[in-house]
């Protein structure tokens, strides 16, 4: 059924066919909407048989996951950046115990400084976790991406992180067409768990594990993963015949056949991205796009495949790993071992910085040109930062950095030295 | 042939041999049907204290719910004794995740539990779950409390053998003062743990005004058996703090486990109560408060107070905090009380 409604609401509805058993919340910006609409579905008895527990923190709220997972529920939360950090230990564990428990996490920057606005450095801290990470671009994608992270995790036996961008998919009203119930049904059968904490059949779940057998869980973690990347198309192909759209995957091309140039990125910048690549397409630029729907695993040869053709690569990432450059760049690079052509890695819309398509008509073209250099700060501010590396020669107090580049744009009255 | 059962007989002072009770009041382990889930054969020191009040609480909770328990446990001894790769001495459904998430992830049994149930699968399973002083006073507190404030359907039972023994004795909030552990050294103008700190989870319990709090140890293990009982009467957020000795930690021998937890009882150090909904209910009185000088003396952690000039205002000041605990937690007996 086609209707406008919010990011968070048509995630919340689609979570909410996918009958869930256990659902934890803490409140955190901007995934809040999202429990909120499945704890007004448990309350109003329209979600059941259902518990929604309001718990003390994010670390608690993946624990209560974790233990109703292993119970044998189908357990469900939602989080975004200060959130996952701070449930990490429990992230690494729920993969770690092979538990298939599916997490939206609404994209959001990490502190400090402190900002409640959109870029991939929550989830891209946790690449490692041993979760798959799926990466929507739509709020479509969104809603359908839950879906088919049910399934996948409870076949997998893995948990699913599903990233959205925090205010631009999660705040946004747009049209979803929203699948029925037997359409759900039909697509994700009811959780058989591979492992269940039953007092018929007892078993001692997170045992202690030496060097002796270590490696070999960590690899068989590995080894899921690569199943994973088999397995993901067919889940795809299989919800295109049952709800009559694409969505899902590993990658998606956009106009790349006869391209010198191939932009890559995940999640909703790729809408902006595609409207300058039509734009400049019509100037007679050969230029393409490669997004990424599935982070972890990474799909190493499909985006070979897809990039191999091309004479430059431009990763545009809201990410950064700080010292090096870029996380999805790095793993771009992975892909393309050994092929001969140019690299450039493009930091951009840090903390909620817009990327703008004038922005990217004139990054795109100076790619075109090779005139670009290795890494790219995106509408960077070069006055503000020199400012404050001059500061810093000046005075040993420099004092907090944000307050004093605060000062300097003029967004809080503050004393003038 | 009528089965003869065997008979497991334990006395002492103050304990009562198993022959002379009623079956129905006799200690589980009396019975060769007993459950045995935490089984022989782990990796405990010899004289364990935790083992011990694990093997009777946790029994008791099997005999109280019928065989259908499910345990959560916190990273700790208890862990890594019970279940080296690869082996578990766990004879029941029993999950370990982390150090400090141990009541949540019971919550997340508890509400798997319950929806199952109103699917009209499995039937009254109940959810036990356990952790040391460490993982429960300190890293596990958050989950605890939250555990605690929504009341949910949990029995959690914390072994509190006073530090981090796991990880070579280490203090924790539950080391008591005057204390030697690893990080706090019997060295300086004040050795040991210092006063003034830490806490006593038992009373913080309470003023969640949660359904039942108790406390025990492993010299009174039918208190431990029948507190536990008592617990799986009840529904909702449910505390039991036993006072577990360590002869690691505590430098006792081996053979003296339960008498160190006696004394912890009898100078009033460790008061032994229960509490329903925030209030006292019931309290194992002292008949002859003992001077706690008997209960320090046998410990090597407490050893630096006793050199040739015994640290007599020390022993004065803890003597005080036991006196404390008995006017308290009104634990000597009169006439009237028993």
């Amino acid at each position: 059924m086609l209707k406008q409604t919010e990011g968070s609401r048509a995630v919340a509805e689609a979570v909410a066919l996918c009958r869930p058993e256990v659902i934890c919340a803490y409140p955190i910006s901007p995934q809040t909407h999202i429990v909120e609409a499945l704890g007004e579905m448990v309350k109003d008895g329209s979600l059941a048989p259902c518990e929604f527990i309001n718990v003390e923190s994010e670390f608690a709220a993946m624990s209560v996951a974790i233990g109703a997972s292993a119970a044998g529920a189908r357990s469900y939360t939602a989080t975004a950046s200060q959130g996952l950090l701070y449930m990490a230990e429990a992230v690494y564990n729920a993969s770690g115990l092979g538990l298939p428990i599916v997490m939206t996490v609404a994209n959001r920057s990490i502190g400090a400084p402190i900002n409640i606005w959109n870029d991939h450095s929550d989830a891209l801290s946790q690449r490692d976790s041993g979760w798959l990470q799926l990466f929507a671009e739509t709020n479509q994608e969104a809603l359908d991406l839950h879906i088919q992270a049910f399934r996948l995790a409870e076949e997998l036996s893995l948990p699913v992180m599903v990233c959205m961008d925090g205010f631009i998919l999660t705040h946004a009203y747009e049209r979803v067409d929203m699948p029925t119930q037997a359409q759900v049904d039909a697509y994700l059968p009811t959780y058989e768990p591979r492992q269940v904490l039953d007092p018929a059949d007892p078993v001692s779940i997170g045992a202690m594990v030496g060097p002796e057998a270590f490696m070999e869980v960590r690899y068989l973690a590995h080894a899921k993963q690569l199943q994973a990347l088999e397995r993901i198309p067919a889940f795809a192909a299989e919800f295109r015949q049952i709800f009559g759209r694409d969505s899902g995957g590993l990658t998606h091309t956009y106009r790349t056949e006869d391209a010198e140039t191939i932009i890559v990125a995940m999640g909703s910048v790729l809408g902006t991205i595609k409207d300058v690549v039509d734009e400049m397409r019509e100037e007679g630029h050969r230029i393409g796009v490669l997004g990424i729907t599935l982070f972890r695993p990474f799909p190493i040869a499909r985006v070979r495949e897809g990039l191999q053709g091309a004479k430059r690569v431009v990763v545009l990432e809201k990410s950064m790993a700080i010292g090096l450059g870029g996380i999805l760049s790095t793993n771009v690079r992975m892909a393309l071992s050994g092929l001969h052509m140019h690299g450039y890695t493009v930091i951009a819309g840090l903390g909620g910085r817009a990327i703008t398509k004038k922005s990217l008509h004139g990054l795109f073209r100076e790619a075109g040109q090779d005139a670009l250099e290795s890494v790219t700060f995106l509408d960077l501010d070069w006055n503000m930062v020199n400012k404050q590396l001059e500061r810093e020669k000046a005075h040993r107090r420099s004092g907090p950095v944000a307050e004093n580049l605060l000062r300097d744009v003029g967004v809080v009255a503050a004393r003038n030295y | 042939m009528s089965f003869q059962p065997v008979k497991f007989y334990q006395t002492g002072t103050f304990t009562v041999g198993n022959r002379l009770l009623p079956p129905e009041e006799r200690s589980v382990q009396a019975s060769a049907k007993r459950y045995n889930s935490i089984n022989s054969g782990h990796r405990a020191c010899q004289g364990c204290g935790e083992a011990l009040g694990a093997r009777y609480a946790i029994d008791a909770a099997m005999e109280a719910a019928d065989g259908q328990i499910i345990a959560a446990n916190a990273t700790g001894c208890l862990e890594v004794f019970s279940t080296p790769y690869p082996e578990t001495s766990w004879q029941i459904p029993w999950i370990h995740s982390l150090f400090g998430n141990t009541a949540a992830v019971a919550t997340g049994v508890a509400a798997a539990l319950k929806v199952k149930r109103q699917k009209g699968q499995g039937g009254d399973v109940r959810v036990v779950a356990q952790g040391g002083d460490g993982g429960t006073t300190d890293i596990g507190f958050g989950c605890l409390s939250g555990m605690f404030e929504r009341n949910d359907d949990v029995l959690y039972i914390c072994y509190d053998n006073g530090g981090y023994m796991n990880t070579g004795v280490q203090r924790s909030s539950a080391t008591p003062p005057a204390a030697r552990t690893a990080t706090t050294m019997a060295v300086g103008p004040e050795p040991g743990n210092v006063f003034g700190q830490g806490k006593f989870v038992p009373a913080i319990a309470m003023a969640h005004d949660i359904p039942y709090v108790a406390t025990a140890t492993v010299a009174d293990l039918r208190d431990l058996e029948a507190k536990v009982r008592r617990a799986m009467e009840i529904r909702g957020a449910r505390y039991i703090h036993i006072l577990v000795p360590c002869p690691l930690g505590w430098g006792t021998a081996s053979h003296d486990t339960i008498r160190m937890a006696r004394l912890a009882k009898e100078t009033g150090i460790f008061p032994v109560f229960e509490a329903e909904h925030g209030e006292i209910k019931s309290v194992l009185t002292i008949r002859r408060p003992l001077p706690v000088e008997e209960y320090l003396r046998p410990q090597k952690r407490y050893a630096h107070l006793f050199g040739k000039n015994p640290a007599v205002e020390t022993i004065a000041h803890i003597q005080a905090l036991a006196d404390r605990n008995i006017r308290k937690y009104r634990l000597e007996a009169r006439q009237g009380s028993h």
